[in-house]
């Protein structure tokens, strides 16, 4: 039989994104003799179908020739869900080659990924640095990728990244004549940045920023409760600045989620912080929809600071969906298709109103009923609030702290922080920190005498369940950190006390 | 101890006024001085009349032919007990008035009406929309005046009714009167404290077991608060509040009346301020009520706190001052804020202080022994 009769096949390796990990994708096209025709099969939706076209038009206007053959693209696995228009570049690449316009003997050992325009230039697409470590994993020797995503991708070890801006550059490459100049690997800036946003603006309320040096050192979640306008959102925009500098693993971490949602670029400088707006349903809170999985603001949050502002108006549905995310450090999302766990260690920071008018029931103006402010504060003591370690109550700074000297800058909180943060190290291992101390580890914390008859009498008064019990003395351990104490003085044991989040009503 | 008896006719008459619940509300109600207690004066007849015109005559039959078992049985199985103004048990204190109930409905010890005399029981009463200041000091006084002897009388209402009740459960004895049924929990979310309160102290009403609330009701539940005390305190109420009334009813009583003094510019301070402009007598703490009732220096409350070191003596100083909560005592204390919330804590666990779910720090109404010589 000739060999034109037998269909011609070609195959190259690209990535789909699913959560924020890349999967390896197939592409086999198979040229064949019949009515002209060009099919993508293997689970695609909307957008890599419409490949077709894109690719149609990119190879004829970068001279091409698109064969008038009956076409087949599958996609292996065929029962994995392909998404987004990041397979173009391979789709092309091996139609060319299948139809001997394109002679690349190692294409199949290399990793194409990028979208296509009509032109033929490679757009930038979602997930580069995912995928550059999920082609090293696979073993590949390369990975091909638009010029606007060379740097992130440049970021991963182990694999060459070939940094392309269209089709036409593919012709030297297969041929091996021309090779573009290894892109210059992304900055990953792990702290905070000159004239970012800093704790010098928050101007008296010292125990608030008592407060939040101390949920910063321990990695306590902090409620703030007080009148609008009082500082609660200005305090919380500072607390990034004031956590210890991410680690580099963290920081890679932070870029790959940041670079599956697009948006590296905009990626600030330090810890992400994330602040929701109070109408978020619960998927977008934890992540969710349907293949392929979108992380939610938990996951935008990893390694930094979630803020949650007007606590009580949050949906309740959204808030119960976060307190498994918050024990376990990881979103757990069941499809159909299978489970993902996206990661999302973050610190929990909220902010509410006392009352529903927000004066407070000090104020001759607050007109809210008794059963309006009952039903309010009841978010604050159902099973989300029963995770916030830490209670500041803020109100309106006089008019002599505003016009007063600017407060502490961050630099300084911050090399108290670092400190702590090692101590707790040292203590309970990498990466851990008080807040996440177990219960067992928890009444392990060396106290002073007095310290442990002053928490004994409390307890044993029943002013304390035993979960508050337990969180005192996380607390009380943060600020023996802070102060640098071998153990837990009466000083701190009482600050605990008094910081720690009430349940009573 | 008397057991609680109650006769036939008293019975009834308990069951008529749930009977005609509907009808007084359609013609008692109106502005907030409510003629409820005025009518609940009248005989059986004449209330059927006044009230219900229409269905006198198949009201009043319907009350006549009430079995007698029937009734006790109902009472049994709600776990309640009757005792009417012919018996024994019914408190001497509430023959004073003429609009008297003529059974009272109990659930809980019974014991607690047994040689209850005015002087032994203080009634507190207050708006269901209070401050925490509020809360706070009708609290301490349940709670004190609960540790002095006293039986705490209150209305099971939010607000300031239920925190006296909760002060004095922690301390001593203490009556509910409802403006329902003794069985039913209104207002529902104080479920857990109407249990409280049936367990170790006295729930009442006029009503039967199961009658549900009325918007006359409730001024006919605070005559019989009035009447059960001799004195009526309260801690805070707008100028035209159900906890006025109470007063009033006291008032015409010839019982004590004393009331909290508060900012003149807190709208909930306003009754017990025009009340005190008016010749009430200032209660700033449990010990002016017994100084009041049973004469200056009769019954001492020994003050408790124990002694303060100068910083505590100043964070003290400055939430007497009015600074709530902790970052503002430390901007006018000077302290750290580390040091602050520090003492702040001290003086809570001293029981100087009171801390609010929100972070929102009160005086308690102990004193620091620097201020025995109040």
């Amino acid at each position: 039989m000739p060999p034109s009769v037998l269909g011609v096949l070609a195959t190259a390796r690209t990535f789909t994104l699913d959560g924020i990990a890349a999967r390896p994708v197939r592409v086999e096209v198979d040229v064949h003799r019949g009515l002209p025709n060009f099919t993508i099969v293997g689970l695609p939706d909307a957008a890599v179908r419409e490949a077709r076209e894109r690719v149609r038009a990119a190879l004829v206007n970068c001279g091409f020739e698109f064969p008038l053959r009956r076409i087949v693209v599958n996609l292996a696995p065929a029962s994995l869900r392909k998404a987004g228009p990041g397979m173009d570049l391979a789709i092309a690449a091996a139609l060319l080659s299948a139809s001997d316009q394109l002679a690349w003997e190692g294409l199949a050992r290399i990793a194409l990924v990028g979208e296509l325009a009509l032109d033929g230039s490679a757009r930038p697409v979602q997930g580069a640095l995912a995928m550059a470590e999920a082609a090293r994993e696979s073993g590949a020797e390369a990975i091909v990728l638009p010029v606007e995503n060379g740097p992130e991708a440049a970021l991963v070890e182990g694999i060459e990244t070939i940094a392309v801006d269209g089709l036409g550059s593919l012709a030297g490459l297969g041929e091996g004549t021309w090779r573009p100049a290894p892109p210059e690997p992304l900055e990953l800036r792990r702290e905070a940045v000159a004239g970012a946003p800093d704790l010098a603006d928050l101007r008296g309320q010292p125990h608030l920023r008592h407060a939040l040096e101390v949920a910063a050192a321990g990695g306590h979640s902090l409620l703030m409760v007080g009148p609008p306008g009082a500082g609660k959102s200005l305090a919380a925009s500072r607390l990034p600045s004031i956590l210890p500098p991410l680690a580099p693993v963290e920081a890679l971490e932070v870029a790959r989620i940041a670079s599956a949602c697009g948006r590296l670029d905009a990626l600030p400088a330090g810890r992400p912080f994330r602040a929701p707006h109070h109408t978020i349903s619960a998927v977008g809170l934890v992540g969710g929809g349907t293949s392929p999985i979108r992380p939610g603001e938990v996951t935008l949050a990893h390694r930094g600071v979630l803020f949650l502002d007007e606590l009580c108006e949050f949906r309740r549905d959204a808030l119960e969906a976060l307190r498994a995310p918050l024990e376990s450090g990881e979103v757990s999302i069941a499809r159909a298709g299978g489970r993902r766990d996206l990661p999302c260690r973050f610190m929990l920071v909220a902010a509410a109103n006392p009352c529903p008018c927000g004066r407070g029931e000090t104020d001759p103006d607050c007109s809210c009923a008794p059963y309006e402010v009952q039903r309010y504060q009841g978010k604050l003591s159902g099973a989300l609030a029963d995770r916030i370690d830490v209670l500041a109550a803020v109100r309106q700074p006089s008019a002599k702290e505003i016009g007063g000297p600017p407060g502490e800058p961050s630099a300084a909180v911050r090399a108290r922080v670092r400190a702590a943060r090692e101590r707790q190290e040292q203590r309970l291992g990498e990466g851990r920190c008080n807040a996440e101390m177990t219960p067992g580890e928890a009444r392990a914390c060396p106290l002073s005498d007095a310290a442990a008859s002053l928490l004994a009498d409390l307890y044993a008064r029943q002013r304390l369940s035993g979960r508050a019990h337990d969180r005192t003395l996380r607390l009380a351990q943060t600020l023996a950190d802070l102060t640098g104490a071998e153990e837990v003085g009466e000083e701190q044991m009482a600050q605990a006390l008094q910081m720690r989040r009430r349940d009573h009503g | 101890m008397a057991e609680p008896r109650a006769c036939l006719d008293c019975l009834r008459r308990a069951w008529l006024l749930a009977d005609l619940g509907p009808y007084v509300e359609r013609v008692a109600t109106g502005e907030v001085g409510s003629r409820s207690p005025e009518l609940l004066r009248l005989s059986n007849e004449e209330l059927v009349e006044a009230a219900a015109p229409k269905v006198a005559a198949q009201l009043l039959a319907r009350i006549a032919a009430l079995p007698e078992e029937r009734l006790r049985e109902e009472l049994l199985l709600a776990g309640c007990w009757a005792c009417c103004r012919h018996g024994e048990l019914y408190p001497e204190a509430l023959r004073d008035a003429a609009d008297a109930p003529w059974a009272l409905i109990g659930r809980g010890d019974a014991a607690l009406l047994e040689g209850l005399e005015p002087f032994g029981a203080v009634t507190i009463v207050g708006a269901r929309r209070a401050t925490s200041y509020g809360r706070e000091v009708a609290r301490e006084l349940g709670r004190e005046l609960a540790a002095a002897g006293m039986v705490v009388v209150s209305g099971l209402a939010f607000g300031i009714d239920g925190c006296a009740h909760r002060g004095a459960l922690d301390a001593g004895r203490t009556i509910a009167v409802l403006g329902c049924g003794p069985d039913v929990a209104y207002p529902a979310s104080h479920r857990t404290l109407w249990r409280r309160i049936c367990e170790s102290g006295l729930v009442v009403s006029e009503l039967p077991p199961g009658a549900t609330p009325w918007r006359w009701t409730f001024p006919a539940r605070n005559r019989i608060m009035a009447a059960l005390s001799g004195m009526t305190v309260v801690v805070e109420a707008a100028t035209r509040s159900g906890s006025l009334i109470t007063m009033d009813l006291a008032a015409d009583l010839g019982r004590d009346l004393g009331a909290v003094p508060g900012p003149v510019t807190s709208r909930a301070s306003a009754g017990p301020n025009s009340l005190l402009a008016s010749g009430a007598q200032v209660i700033r703490g449990a010990q002016d009520v017994l100084d009041a009732m049973l004469g200056p220096g009769c019954k001492p409350i020994p003050p408790a706190g124990p002694d303060l070191d100068p910083q505590l003596q100043t964070v003290l100083a400055a939430v007497e001052a009015g600074e709530s909560t902790c970052d503002a005592v430390a901007a006018a204390t000077g302290f750290t804020g580390a040091a602050t919330a520090a003492a702040l804590s001290r003086l809570e666990l001293l029981g100087y202080l009171h801390c609010s779910n929100l972070g929102i720090y009160l005086r308690t109404l102990l004193s620091p022994p620097s201020c025995r010589a109040l």
